[in-house]
């Protein structure tokens, strides 16, 4: 009979202690926030989007080796003497056209191993993340600067480039074959010579 | 409020059915938009979340939305389904929810119909929604549904029980049935209510108010599971049955069944307000009458009745996310070894106290 007293008072009891603890919640400042409007605020080291800054890249292809889920491509063209890239902001001296740096940021898993072989620090991860596309060939970014034209003048250029060098090394080693029998008939005739 | 309308209107069948839609369409069905919001925003902020906030201003036409939604969708029916039963379940849960509207005194103007048995009939007809929600748990063939009718239904005659002792206790003091009779006898100031003892004289009023108090809270849990609220939803428990007895139901139907429900929910918090808080009757007196202005007492106390019961329907939802689903043992348990017996023994000590 105690028990059932005490159990009565109990189930009244807890329940209010319950109710006070709700209306205690309802003057608590909302741990939601209004998604698009306010955003919430990324941590320091946030592995989000890739961004390429290509001033700096010198096409050296390290963090399309490095990518695990070969999601980068990159192509690139020699430069020639006369219509050099220019250098990186520190100073290095760029040796290669990039044409080509595509990321497919689809295939992207996000593990920032690109990120620490880079010598000129120009790929890195941004804290952008919504970057949702409707097509899936939107999420291939293209961060190559030079256009379809300027591609196809930069290789015509090394052909040509390689083309007179290899004409004149052709020439070079023409001349040297000569040299060297005009050489050897000197060498022939000296003999003649000598009895003079 | 009938008579007003038959003079103005010169008609006895269209004043009929004005006074009949008048308190549904300008009070229930807004109400019912409104509660649902509530809802969603109390419980909201008593998770420190913040609710719907799209729609509108903090989100207030979120509910107008999801009405309109509703009316659109198709009307959707298994092919397995008993199709009459099936159609019917909601208009006469529907229909008995509100339905129970009719006796209750909103103000001394407007009152449905001021009969002589109206708590009775108030109690009679909101038992018209278990008829309905069996009928609908049945022919949806599913068993989730026929579980959740059925546990609906003990449930909800288990707990009449002790709504019905409590109901006779308070008749026994006011000597009446007729709701208006009992909304008048509490007039005045808030110490005539029957929470404190109503108009008893001398020391039998004091008497009263433990009882009274108990009562009240007896009712008060007893009504809550009869509209199958949390903690008494184990009829629509929705981490066991899906959604119970209207898990075939979709649409506007679906709506009827959700309506009824804040319908309910607001229909048994006016009667505890009649029963208990005195009704429309103002706690501190009238603005009316100490102004001399005649037309705006039936305002106040309308006012007064729609607050009172509006906080108990906070209450209720207040509750709802603060306690967790009972067990259907614990929920008989509640009902036959709890509720019943201080209901009866509170019956006799009441009448005992009345002999005084």
């Amino acid at each position: 009979m105690k028990q059932y007293f005490k159990n009565t008072f109990d189930a009244l009891y807890t329940v209010l202690v319950g109710m006070r603890i709700t209306f205690k919640h309802l003057f608590v400042p909302s741990v939601t926030i209004q998604y698009p409007e306010v955003k919430p605020q990324m941590p320091e080291r946030a592995r989000n989007r890739l961004f390429v800054n290509m001033d700096d890249c010198i096409g050296c292809d390290q963090c399309s080796r490095a990518c695990p889920v070969n999601c980068i491509t990159i192509e690139t063209v020699k430069a020639t003497p006369d219509d050099s890239p220019g250098e990186t902001s520190q100073g290095k001296k760029k040796a290669l056209w990039v044409t080509k740096f595509d990321i497919d940021i689809a295939k992207c898993c996000f593990c920032s191993l690109c990120v620490y072989p880079c010598p000129t620090e120009c790929i890195n991860m941004t804290k952008v993340y919504e970057f949702s596309e409707f097509e899936r060939d939107n999420l291939i970014y293209n961060f190559a600067t030079l256009t379809m034209d300027e591609v196809t003048d930069k290789q015509k250029k090394f052909e040509e480039f390689t083309a007179q060098k290899e004409a004149e090394k052709l020439a070079a080693a023409k001349a040297k074959a000569e040299k060297a029998k005009q050489d050897a008939a000197k060498k022939d005739d000296k003999p003649e010579s000598k009895p003079e | 409020m009938y008579d007003f309308l038959v003079n103005l209107v010169g008609n006895n069948i269209v004043a009929f059915f004005i006074a009949a839609a008048l308190p549904l369409f300008l009070f229930i069905l807004p109400y019912a938009l409104l509660a649902v919001l509530a809802e969603r925003k109390v419980s909201a902020h008593m998770q420190d979340r913040l609710g719907p906030m799209r729609t509108g201003y903090h989100g207030i036409l979120q509910t107008v939305a999801d009405i309109l939604k509703l009316i659109q969708k198709e009307d959707l029916r298994a092919s397995s389904t008993d199709k009459s039963l099936f159609n019917f379940a909601p208009y006469l849960v529907f229909m008995g929810s509100f339905a129970a509207f009719a006796v209750l005194p909103f103000s001394s103007f407007f009152i449905g119909s001021s009969i002589d048995v109206g708590l009775f009939y108030f109690l009679a007809i909101s038992s018209l929604v278990v008829a309905g929600i069996l009928m609908g748990g049945w022919s949806s063939n599913n068993k989730y549904s026929l579980l959740g009718a059925m546990r609906s239904v003990s449930q909800i005659i288990s707990y009449e029980i002790p709504t019905a002792v409590v109901v006779l206790t308070m008749v026994m003091i006011t000597g009446s049935l007729n709701l208006h009779t009992i909304s008048d006898q509490q007039t005045a100031f808030f110490w005539n209510w029957n929470i404190l003892g109503g108009t008893l004289p001398g020391i039998a009023k004091f008497l009263l108010i433990p009882l009274m108090l108990g009562a009240f809270i007896i009712i008060f849990i007893s009504t809550l599971a009869e509209v199958n609220r949390t903690p008494f939803d184990i009829p629509e428990a929705e981490s066991e049955l899906v959604a119970g007895f209207f898990t075939e139901y979709s649409g506007m139907r679906f709506a009827m069944f959700f309506l009824a429900e804040y319908a309910n929910m607001l229909a048994v918090s006016f009667l505890i307000t009649i029963l208990f808080f005195g009704g429309y009757h103002s706690p501190l007196g009238y603005l009316g009458n100490t102004l001399g202005v005649e037309w705006l007492v039936p305002i106040e106390q309308f006012f007064w009745f729609a607050s009172k019961g509006l906080i108990f329907v906070l209450i209720q939802m207040w509750l709802r996310w603060t306690l967790p689903r009972l067990r259907v043992d614990q929920l008989m348990t509640v009902c036959w070894k709890y509720l019943i017996p201080y209901s009866i023994a509170i019956l006799l000590l009441v009448g005992l106290v009345t002999l005084i």
